[in-house]
C-alpha cells in the first residue's frame, strides 16, 4: 500500500468519474440517473478510500506522510507534491464525507441539467481534497482557485432567485483575497527560491517583509473563513445556494481559510503572526458577539445559520491565533465539527425546503407533532450547534476557550459571550420552527424524514456523537502536528529576540 | 454496580423514547421506572459501602478529551457526598417516575415523558459522581437540556416554550462564569481532575494572577466564576428569574428538576469544590451574601404569590439560599444535610401540590381554592407534613437542617456569617408564614372554586399516593436519623475526604457550642410565622387586604417580584434584539456592503457609463482625443526633460 500513490487516486479519482458522466447519452431521464448512480459511486468509492489515510496514519510523527512527489516544471523548481499531516488529515475525510452526502441530498431536489450538476461536484471535490494535500505553495494555489470555478457555477445556475448577485459576490470577494495571495507567494518564491512548502516554512524571511506577505496571504484567507467585515458574501451565497452547495461551502469552503492560517501564515510570517494576532483576536470577538446578534434577528433560516457559521468561525480564528496546544486543537476540531453540524444544519434547513419551498422561519411551527423524527435529529444539531457537551460543538468550543485563557483572558471572557448567545439564537430558531401549535394547513401536510432523508442524516448524527463522546480518535492522529507547529512557531520567535507568548 | 446505578436510567430513557412504537405507553413507563427504581435500589448497597464504611471508590471508563497537558476521562467518583447525592437523586427520581404514572394519564406524550425525565435521572447522576470538572460540567448542561425539554414538553403553550428558552438562557449565563472557572483552574493547575487540583491547592493559597488586567488572588477569581455558574443553576439572586417561570413544566417534573435534584446541583458542585472554596475566604463571603440575600428576597416574594407552585418554587429559592449561606461559612456538610432533607419535603410538597390540581381539575390559582381538606384528607395530610418539615417545626426533617445552618451561621463568628443568622431568622418567619397560608388558601375556608370542579374534587389515585406516603415518611424522619452523622460527632468518618474544611473555619463544631437562645430562635419565629399565618387567613381574613391596601406600593414591589423580569428585559433582552437589528441593517447592509461590494460595482458601473459615452462613434471626438493625448506626451516629455 506504502507505494500506492494514494493521495493521487483520492484527489483525482472524482475527476475520473466526472469524464464517465461527460460521456453520458442517452434519453434526458436516463442521463441524470446514470449521472447520479456514478457520482454516488464514485463519492462513496473515495471516501472508503481516503479512510486508509486515517487507518495507515502514524500518530506519532509531524512529518508528512502519503508524500509523493514528481517533477512538474523543473525549470523553475516547481513540483507536484503532496502529502498530508495531523492537520490535514481531517480535512480531505471531511470533504470525501461531506461530497457523497451532498450528492445524495440532492437526489430528488436537483431536477434539471442533473449530469452538469454531478459534474460540478466531482470537480469540485478533486479540487477541495487536492488543495488540502498539496505540498507545493503553487499546487496549493491552483486547487484553492480552482474550487472558486464549480462553487460559482453551482450557485450561478442552481441557486434561488438572486443567484447571479449572490454567485458574483462570492466569485469577486474571495478573487480579490487571492489575487493578493497569489502576489505574496510569487514574492516568497522569489526570495526563497522554491514554492515546496516545508522549504518556505524553513526559511527565515525578513521582518518588513513578512508584515506585507502576512497582510496580503491574510486578505485571501480572511475572506474564505470569513472573517468580520469581509463576511457578507457568505448569507447571500449561502441563502441562494442550492442545499448541497450550502453544505458543501459550510462543511469545507470556510475550512480552507482556517487551514491556509496553519499552513501559511503561522508557520511561515511567525514574527507578523505575533505582530497581527491583536488584530485577528479583535475582529474574531466582534465577529462573535456582533454576527450572533445578526443571527438572532433573521427571519431566513439559511441566513440565521449563515450568520452563525460566522460566529462559529470567529472562535476558530481565535484559536489559531492563540498558539497553545488546547486552542489550535480546538480549533481544528471545532472546524471539523462546524463543518458536519453546520452542514447538518443546512440539510436539515433542505428537508422542509423541499417541502414547503420557503426558507422563512415564520412560515413554519409546530413540526413537533407532524416529524418527530425530524424535530429529534434537529434537536441534536441544534444542541451540537450551541456547544452542549456529549456532542461534537463542545469539544472544540470548549479547547478554545481554555488554551486562550492561557494567553489572554480578556479574549476568553468575550469569546465566551459567544456560549450565550450563541443559544440565544438556536434556540429562537428550534422554537420558532418545532414548537409551538400546528396551525398552518400545508405545514400540517409535511411528512416526516423519508428513507434517504434518515440515510443522509443518521451518519451525521453518529458522527456528532462519536465526536463529542470520544473525541480522542480525532484529536490525537493531530496532536503532534500541533506540538510541533506551535513548537516551531515559539522557536522562530526566540531567534528572532521577541518574548513569545509574554503578554497575557 | 457502580456502572449499573448510573447508565440504567440512560438505557431506560433510550428504550423508552426510541421503541414508543411497539412498547407503548404502559410498556414506556414500566421500562423507566424498572431502569431507575433497580438504580435507586442499587444506591442503598452503595452508600453502605462508600458512606458507612468509608470505601471511596473510582472508576475509569475511557478517555474523553485528551489534548496537551489535559487529559479528562470519563470516570465514576463515588465517594461520601456523591453517595449521598446518589440516594437522594434516585429515590425521588424514583418516586417521580411512579408518580407521574398517574399525573400524567391523560397526556398523549408518555413514553417521551417518560424518557425525558430518565434522560434527566441520567445526567444528574453523570453530575454527581464526576471525576473532573469538565464531566461535571457534561453533567451540568445535561441536565439543563432535560429541564429545557420538560419545561417545554407542553410545546403546543407559547408561555411554555418562553419558559423552558428562558430557563436554557440564563442557566447559560452562569455557565458562561462555570466554562471560565473552570479555564482559569485549568490555568492554574494545569488539570482539571479532582484529585490532582485538590493535592495541589494549598501550594497555590497565596498565588495571585493577573485575570481581565487587573491582578487577583487566583482561587479567589476562581471561586467566584464556578460560583457565578452555580448561581445560575440553582436559582440564586439574580440569575433566578427563570425558576419561577419553570413552573409552566408538568407538576412531577417540578418535583424532581426544581426543587429535589437537578436546583441543588450549584450546591453540590461547591461543596465538591470545596478544598478551593476554602482557601478564597472572599469568595465564601460573597457566597453567604448571595445566600442569605437570595433566602430573604424569595420568602418575602412567596408570601404575595397566588399560583400555588409559584409559591412554592419561591420557596425553594430560598431554601437554596440558606445552603449557600451555610456553604459560605464553611458548613459544607449542614448543607448537604439540608440539601437532602430538603429534597424529600420539597419533592413532597409538590407532589402535594400536584395532587391538589389534579383534584381541582388543573387550577393553580389559590385564590379559586379553598375547603376541600375534607375531600382530599391524605393529600392535606401529606401537606401538613411537608410544611411542618419546611418551617422547621421540632422533630421534623427541617428542623434538624435549618437550625444547624443557623446555628453554624451564629458560630462561624463573622460579620457575613451573623448577617446571614439574622437574615435566616427573619426568613424562617416568612417561610412558615406562607407555609401556612398555602395551606389555609388552599384547603380551608369557603370554597372559591365553581360546582363544577368541586363536585369533581378527588383523591388521587394509589400509583401517585403511595409516593407521597414515601417521601412523607423521608420529610419525617430524615433529619432524626441523618443529624449523627451528617452534622454530629460521628461527621469527620463520615465525610472522610469527601469534603475539606481548615481547622479554623469548622463552623458545624462550632455549633454546638452557641448560646441556649440560638437553637430555640429558629423554631420558635417558624411556630410565630404559622400563628400569625393563622390570625391573617383564618381569624381575621381582612388583614391581608387591608395590608395590601395600605403598604401599596410594597405589595406591588413584591407582587412583580421585585421587578427583575421588567428590568432585565430592558437592560439586556430589547437592547440585544436591537442591537441585532442596527448591526444586521445598518452595519452589514449599509456600511459593510455599501461601501464594499455593492459600492465598488455601483462606482465601476458609473464609470464605465461615463466611459461608454465618450465611445461615441464619431471621428473627429477620437481625433480630438488623440491629439489632447499626444499634447500630453509632448509636455510631460518636455517637462521631465
Amino acid at each position: 500500500m506504502t507505494d500506492l500513490p494514494l493521495l493521487t487516486i483520492i484527489t483525482f479519482l472524482p475527476l475520473v468519474g466526472a469524464g464517465f458522466i461527460l460521456f453520458v447519452r442517452g434519453e434526458e431521464a436516463q442521463v441524470a440517473a446514470n449521472a447520479r448512480n456514478v457520482a454516488l459511486l464514485t463519492s462513496v468509492a473515495t471516501f472508503i478510500l481516503s479512510l486508509f489515510l486515517w487507518f495507515g496514519f502514524d500518530n506519532t510523527t509531524a512529518e508528512y506522510q502519503f508524500t509523493e512527489q514528481q517533477e512538474w516544471l523543473p525549470a523553475f523548481n516547481i513540483g507536484y507534491s503532496m502529502g498530508i499531516d495531523g492537520i490535514s488529515l481531517f480535512f480531505v475525510l471531511l470533504s470525501t464525507f461531506l461530497t457523497p452526502i451532498c450528492i445524495l441530498s440532492s437526489w430528488e431536489a436537483v431536477t434539471k441539467r442533473v449530469k452538469e450538476y454531478m459534474i460540478a461536484f466531482l470537480v469540485l471535490e478533486t479540487m477541495m481534497v487536492g488543495m488540502f494535500c498539496a505540498l507545493d505553495a503553487f499546487l496549493f494555489y491552483i486547487f484553492f482557485e480552482g474550487v472558486l470555478i464549480p462553487m460559482f457555477i453551482i450557485i450561478g445556475v442552481w441557486g434561488g432567485a438572486r443567484r447571479v448577485y449572490a454567485a458574483f459576490k462570492f466569485f469577486l470577494y474571495t478573487l480579490l483575497g487571492s489575487v493578493l495571495m497569489l502576489l505574496a507567494f510569487l514574492t516568497m518564491y522569489f526570495t526563497a527560491g522554491t514554492s515546496d512548502i516545508a522549504s518556505l516554512m524553513a526559511y527565515d524571511f525578513a521582518y518588513g517583509m513578512q508584515i506585507w506577505l502576512w497582510l496580503a496571504i491574510f486578505a485571501s484567507f480572511a475572506v474564505k473563513v470569513p472573517m468580520w467585515p469581509v463576511h457578507t458574501w457568505l448569507p447571500d451565497a449561502h441563502v441562494e445556494a442550492p442545499t448541497a452547495g450550502s453544505v458543501i461551502l459550510a462543511g469545507v469552503l470556510l475550512k480552507m481559510g482556517g487551514y491556509g492560517f496553519l499552513r501559511f501564515s503561522v508557520p511561515m510570517l511567525p514574527e507578523a503572526t505575533e505582530a497581527f494576532t491583536p488584530l485577528v483576536y479583535t475582529l474574531s470577538v466582534v465577529a462573535i458577539v456582533y454576527t450572533s446578534m445578526v443571527a438572532l434577528v433573521q427571519n431566513d433560516m439559511k441566513k440565521m445559520i449563515a450568520y452563525s457559521s460566522v460566529a462559529h468561525m470567529g472562535m476558530v480564528t481565535i484559536g489559531i491565533f492563540a498558539l497553545t496546544q488546547q486552542a489550535v486543537e480546538g480549533a481544528i476540531f471545532q472546524m471539523l465539527s462546524h463543518g458536519i453540524v453546520s452542514g447538518a444544519l443546512f440539510l436539515c434547513v433542505g428537508v422542509v425546503y423541499d417541502r414547503l419551498h420557503t426558507r422563512e422561519i415564520a412560515r413554519y411551527g409546530g413540526l413537533a407533532n407532524n416529524m418527530p423524527r425530524y424535530a429529534l435529529v434537529f434537536m441534536i444539531f441544534m444542541l451540537a450547534s450551541v456547544g452542549l457537551p456529549g456532542t461534537s460543538g463542545f469539544v472544540g468550543e470548549f479547547l478554545i476557550i481554555l488554551g486562550v485563557f492561557q494567553v489572554n483572558t480578556w479574549v476568553a471572557l468575550l469569546a465566551a459571550t459567544g456560549l450565550i448567545l450563541g443559544a440565544m439564537y438556536m434556540l429562537w430558531l428550534y422554537r420558532q420552527v418545532i414548537f409551538g401549535k400546528l396551525e398552518k394547513d400545508d405545514v400540517k401536510a409535511m411528512l416526516d424524514l423519508s428513507k434517504r432523508e434518515i440515510a443522509i442524516l443518521a451518519p451525521l448524527v453518529v458522527l456528532v456523537l462519536w465526536m463529542g463522546i470520544y473525541p480522542a480518535s480525532f484529536l490525537d492522529p493531530m496532536s503532534v502536528a500541533v506540538e510541533n507547529l506551535i513548537t516551531n512557531y515559539q522557536v522562530a520567535l526566540e531567534a528572532a529576540g521577541s518574548q513569545p507568548l509574554a503578554a497575557r | 454496580m457502580y456502572v449499573a446505578a448510573i447508565f440504567l436510567p440512560l438505557l431506560a430513557a433510550i428504550v423508552a423514547g426510541f421503541g414508543r412504537h411497539f412498547l407503548g405507553d404502559r410498556g414506556a413507563q414500566i421500562v423507566t421506572i424498572l431502569g431507575v427504581g433497580t438504580a435507586a435500589i442499587l444506591s442503598v448497597p452503595i452508600f453502605v459501602t462508600v458512606a458507612l464504611n468509608g470505601n471511596p471508590q473510582v472508576i475509569e471508563l475511557f478517555t474523553w478529551i485528551r489534548s496537551g497537558d489535559m487529559d479528562t476521562s470519563w470516570a465514576l467518583r463515588i465517594d461520601t457526598l456523591t453517595a449521598v447525592m446518589l440516594i437522594v437523586v434516585n429515590w425521588v427520581s424514583f418516586m417521580v417516575h411512579i408518580y407521574s404514572v398517574g399525573y400524567m394519564h391523560h397526556d398523549p406524550s408518555i413514553p417521551r415523558f417518560q424518557a425525558y425525565l430518565s434522560f434527566f435521572t441520567f445526567s444528574m447522576l453523570m453530575l454527581v459522581t464526576s471525576d473532573n470538572l469538565i464531566q461535571l460540567f457534561f453533567g451540568w448542561e445535561g441536565v439543563g437540556v432535560a429541564s429545557y425539554l420538560l419545561i417545554g414538553f407542553w410545546y403546543h403553550k407559547p408561555s411554555a416554550n418562553s419558559a423552558a428558552m428562558k430557563a436554557f438562557l440564563v442557566n447559560r449565563v452562569g455557565d458562561f462564569g462555570f466554562a471560565l472557572g473552570i479555564a482559569g483552574v485549568f490555568f492554574l493547575f494545569d488539570t482539571v481532575n479532582f484529585s490532582e487540583i485538590f493535592a495541589a491547592v494549598p501550594q497555590h493559597a497565596d498565588t495571585t494572577v493577573t485575570f481581565f488586567g487587573v491582578e487577583w488572588h487566583a482561587l479567589t477569581i476562581i471561586g467566584i466564576l464556578l460560583f457565578i455558574g452555580a448561581m445560575g443553576k440553582s436559582a440564586q439572586l439574580g440569575l433566578h428569574t427563570w425558576l419561577p417561570d419553570a413552573m409552566e413544566g408538568p407538576t412531577p417534573v417540578s418535583a424532581l428538576i426544581h426543587a429535589a435534584t437537578m436546583v441543588t446541583a450549584g450546591v453540590f458542585m461547591v461543596t465538591r469544590m470545596s478544598p478551593v472554596f476554602e482557601y478564597a475566604p472572599t469568595a465564601l463571603a460573597i457566597v453567604t451574601v448571595v445566600g442569605a440575600l437570595t433566602a430573604i428576597f424569595a420568602a418575602t416574594v412567596g408570601c404575595v404569590q397566588n399560583d400555588i407552585k409559584r409559591v412554592i418554587a419561591y420557596s425553594t429559592c430560598s431554601q437554596l439560599g440558606y445552603m449557600f449561606f451555610a456553604i459560605g461559612v464553611s458548613a459544607y456538610q449542614a448543607a448537604i444535610f439540608h440539601l437532602m432533607t430538603h429534597a424529600f419535603f420539597k419533592a413532597l410538597l409538590f407532589l402535594g401540590a400536584g395532587s391538589v390540581i389534579h383534584a381541582m381539575s388543573d387550577e393553580q390559582d389559590m385564590r379559586k381554592m379553598g375547603g376541600i381538606w375534607k375531600h382530599i384528607k391524605l393529600t392535606y395530610a401529606v401537606m401538613w407534613i411537608g410544611s411542618l418539615a419546611l418551617a422547621g417545626v421540632p422533630f421534623f426533617a427541617g428542623y434538624f437542617s435549618k437550625d444547624m445552618i443557623l446555628e453554624a451561621a451564629y458560630g462561624a463568628h463573622s460579620g457575613v456569617g451573623m448577617f446571614a443568622f439574622w437574615i435566616g431568622i427573619i426568613a424562617a418567619f416568612l417561610t412558615a408564614f406562607y407555609s401556612w397560608r398555602l395551606l389555609i388558601m388552599t384547603f380551608h375556608g369557603k370554597p372559591r372554586a365553581d360546582e363544577y370542579v368541586m363536585s369533581h374534587v378527588h383523591e388521587s389515585p394509589a400509583v401517585m399516593t403511595i409516593p407521597l406516603i414515601v417521601l412523607a415518611v423521608g420529610a419525617v424522619f430524615a433529619g432524626y436519623i441523618g443529624y449523627d452523622v451528617f452534622v454530629g460527632p460521628a461527621r469527620g468518618e463520615f465525610w472522610g475526604e469527601s469534603i475539606l474544611i481548615l481547622a479554623d473555619n469548622d463552623s458545624v463544631g462550632a455549633a454546638h457550642h452557641v448560646p441556649g437562645w440560638v437553637p430555640i430562635l429558629p423554631a420558635a419565629m417558624g411556630v410565630a410565622g404559622i400563628l400569625t399565618a393563622y390570625v391573617f387567613y383564618m381569624l381575621a381574613p381582612g388583614i391581608p387586604g387591608m395590608l395590601a391596601r395600605t403598604f401599596q406600593p410594597v405589595y406591588k414591589f413584591l407582587l412583580n417580584k421585585w421587578y427583575f423580569d421588567e428590568l432585565y428585559d430592558a437592560i439586556f433582552v430589547r437592547p440585544t434584539w436591537y442591537l441585532g437589528r442596527g448591526f444586521w441593517k445598518s452595519g452589514d447592509g449599509a456600511l459593510i456592503d455599501g461601501v464594499g461590494p455593492n459600492g465598488v460595482a455601483a462606482a465601476a458601473k458609473n464609470v464605465a457609463q461615463r466611459l461608454s459615452r465618450m465611445q461615441s462613434g464619431y471621428v473627429y471626438h477620437y481625433a480630438f482625443f488623440m491629439i489632447a493625448g499626444l499634447f500630453v506626451f509632448v509636455t510631460w516629455y518636455m517637462i521631465k526633460g
